[in-house]
């Protein structure tokens, strides 16, 4: 016999107590498992942006387009390096359901701006040379099953023909994957002088400006100095970092950070009242045979190191049991979700963050009965019966 | 070594404060306890008894006084220290056994083992003789839910003689027993006592359990009156 079989016989004495108490430490931590693992996917785009990338929009809102113009200006703005621009294109494949997030840009420079995107250099040729030529991500290629060389239609709901149809037909000509494993690769990419001539309406405009600067210290002088060169004209643009642009562009589904705050604090405040008051009433119970523990010999410091690792493990079998659970229901939902989240993954980060908050939570709801256990006086404890 | 004085208590006094008022125990309470002593220490409810067994076991501090053990002050030892003194010499019997419910009685009869740098099997050949000599080797995996008082009360003499303790206090060892019970409880003790040569130091308010005892102590209004007990 170990002092740890000693805990483990406390901690089990009372299962359907020590189930119910585990049971809750589980929820939580399922719950903060899968949604911190849901806020990591949804923040992946903001966290894997370039710190030197900027992004011009429309002052108005980023939905509203700028004078296809202002690209060449940019580019001669001291500080700016690289250049590209891109329009939403609204694509989607045979049925509106099936979506494809398709955009318009200029190719050379839209592959200088964002290095991320790995292409074969063949395939990135190819891309190049084609007027028709669509790049894809390997998400959405392994979603449809396109391979290189396929020709495919794809259907804008926002754009239409010179000649009235809304289909435009590409060749597949490359398939990108990403740096990082939680890089979005949903997405396909055509040329824009194709998009330009052939549709029948805002020719002259693009959705969005992105560019380099030489140096990230730049960066807020290089938006100060875009914003200034267009204020007052009939477009004026708001210029800022791309995490700021993608962070502002998530959070228009509400603050994310904030909902899972609260569903994270509520949850671990309803674990301290609960895990704390189940704590305090078993060591009240066991008052008679902490006094006769201390009786035998067994020193305040030991009995303060029993409760307390008592409580931690009860916080870590269940907060373990709950976060397993979270790995296994990501894992489960991952290839579902990957048109959707494509970051969805539960990283090593938010499972060592978890263990933290686990024997946290022990800690926090253990110290005080154990306290009160090392403190415990002998005389009153057995007065007391 | 009989005539070794194990307990040396000089002029002993314990007080209590309730609210305003300072309750006396005792005032001035000397006692000699020899070495391989049965001592029945005897009382109406309220004469402090138990406040005296917690003294000597170093589970309650005088307001005053010293207490000798083995020729060394005791009372004014800090908590770490007294730990392990009532760990290296005394055993343990209470009125109700005390068991741990969740432990068989060869676990419960394992704690103290566990202060002390004796390995698994060590411990639990020392766990089979003092089960053995109370007769209950046979019930080592039972647990106390699945015993009676009796049988849980020689389980608690077991856990108080396992590791070879000087001294034996027991608190109405018999207070919750029949009388055939008490008495095998008492022989038991006499046992300890006479062939063992554990001193043994036992509050009762039970004089036919007293009677066990070669010494019995009466305690009246903070003192003692002796007088020696007849030997059964």
């Amino acid at each position: 016999m170990t002092d740890l079989y000693l805990i483990y016989k406390n901690m089990t004495r009372k299962p359907l107590r020590l189930f119910l108490t585990c049971f809750a430490i589980f929820i939580a931590f399922l719950l903060y498992g899968a949604v911190t693992a849901l806020k990591g996917a949804l923040d992946s785009g903001v966290e894997m942006s370039a710190d030197d990338r900027l992004v011009v929009v429309n002052r108005i809102n980023f939905t509203n387009p700028l004078p296809i113009s202002y690209v060449q200006k940019i580019r001669s703005v001291e500080g700016v390096e690289k250049v590209t621009f891109q329009n939403w294109f609204g694509g989607y494949y045979q049925d509106p359901k099936q979506q494809v997030v398709t955009f318009a840009a200029e190719p050379e420079s839209y592959l200088d701006v964002y290095p991320e995107l790995l292409v074969e250099p063949e395939q990135r040729q190819n891309w190049l040379r084609d007027r028709q030529g669509l790049l894809v991500g390997k998400a959405i290629a392994e979603q449809f099953g396109w391979k290189v060389g396929d020709k495919i239609p794809l259907n804008s709901n926002i754009f239409s023909h010179k000649d009235g149809g809304q289909t435009w037909d590409f060749n597949i000509s490359g398939i990108y994957t990403g740096e990082d494993e939680q890089m979005d690769t949903r997405s396909a990419v055509f040329h824009y002088q194709y998009f330009r001539e052939t549709n029948s309406w805002n020719t002259d405009s693009v959705g969005w400006i992105g560019l380099t600067t030489k140096d990230p210290a730049l960066n807020e002088q290089v938006a100060k100095r875009i914003d200034e060169m267009f204020a007052n004209s009939s477009a004026e643009t708001d210029t800022s970092t791309e995490k700021a642009f993608n962070k502002a562009f998530i959070e228009q589904i509400g603050n994310i950070g904030l909902i899972i705050f609260g569903v994270v604090f509520m949850a671990f405040f309803t674990i301290l009242v609960l895990v704390g008051n189940t704590m305090a009433l078993a060591v009240r119970e066991r008052t008679g045979e902490i006094a006769v523990l201390k009786t035998l010999g067994f020193n305040a410091s030991r009995i303060f190191r029993m409760v307390l690792a008592e409580s931690m493990l009860v916080t870590l079998l269940g907060g373990l049991a709950g976060l397993g659970t979270a790995y296994l229901l990501i894992e489960g939902a991952k290839a579902a979700m990957a048109r959707f989240l494509p970051g969805l993954v539960m990283t090593p980060e938010i499972a060592v963050q978890a263990v933290g908050y686990m024997l946290a939570l022990g800690l926090i709801t253990g110290l005080l009965p154990a306290f009160k256990a090392m403190r415990l006086n002998l005389a009153t404890a057995f007065a007391r019966g | 070594m009989a005539s070794e004085t194990l307990y040396d208590l000089k002029a002993i006094s314990k007080k209590f404060t309730r609210g305003k008022e300072t309750i006396t125990i005792f005032e001035s309470l000397d006692l000699q306890i020899k070495k391989g002593d049965f001592v029945a220490i005897m009382g109406p409810s309220g004469s402090g008894k138990t406040t005296l067994l917690n003294m000597l076991g170093g589970v309650d501090q005088p307001s005053g006084g010293e207490i000798l053990f083995d020729g060394k002050r005791v009372d004014n030892l800090g908590e770490g220290d007294l730990a392990r003194w009532r760990a290296n010499n005394i055993g343990f019997i209470f009125q109700f056994y005390n068991l741990m419910p969740m432990l068989n009685a060869a676990r419960n009869v394992e704690l103290p083992l566990l202060l002390t740098k004796l390995n698994k099997k060590q411990r639990n050949q020392f766990v089979e003789t003092a089960l053995t000599l109370v007769g209950l080797a046979d019930r080592a995996k039972h647990m106390p839910g699945e015993m009676s008082g009796g049988q849980q009360q020689r389980v608690a003499i077991a856990r108080a003689i396992v590791s070879d303790p000087k001294l034996i206090l027991c608190d109405e060892p018999t207070g919750d027993l029949d009388r055939t019970t008490a008495d095998e409880i008492l022989e038991m003790l006499q046992i300890l006592n006479r062939d063992h040569g554990k001193t043994i130091v036992m509050v009762t308010h039970d004089p036919r359990a007293a009677k066990y005892a070669g010494r019995t102590l009466h305690l009246d209004k903070g003192a003692f009156v002796e007088r020696e007990a007849e030997i059964v």
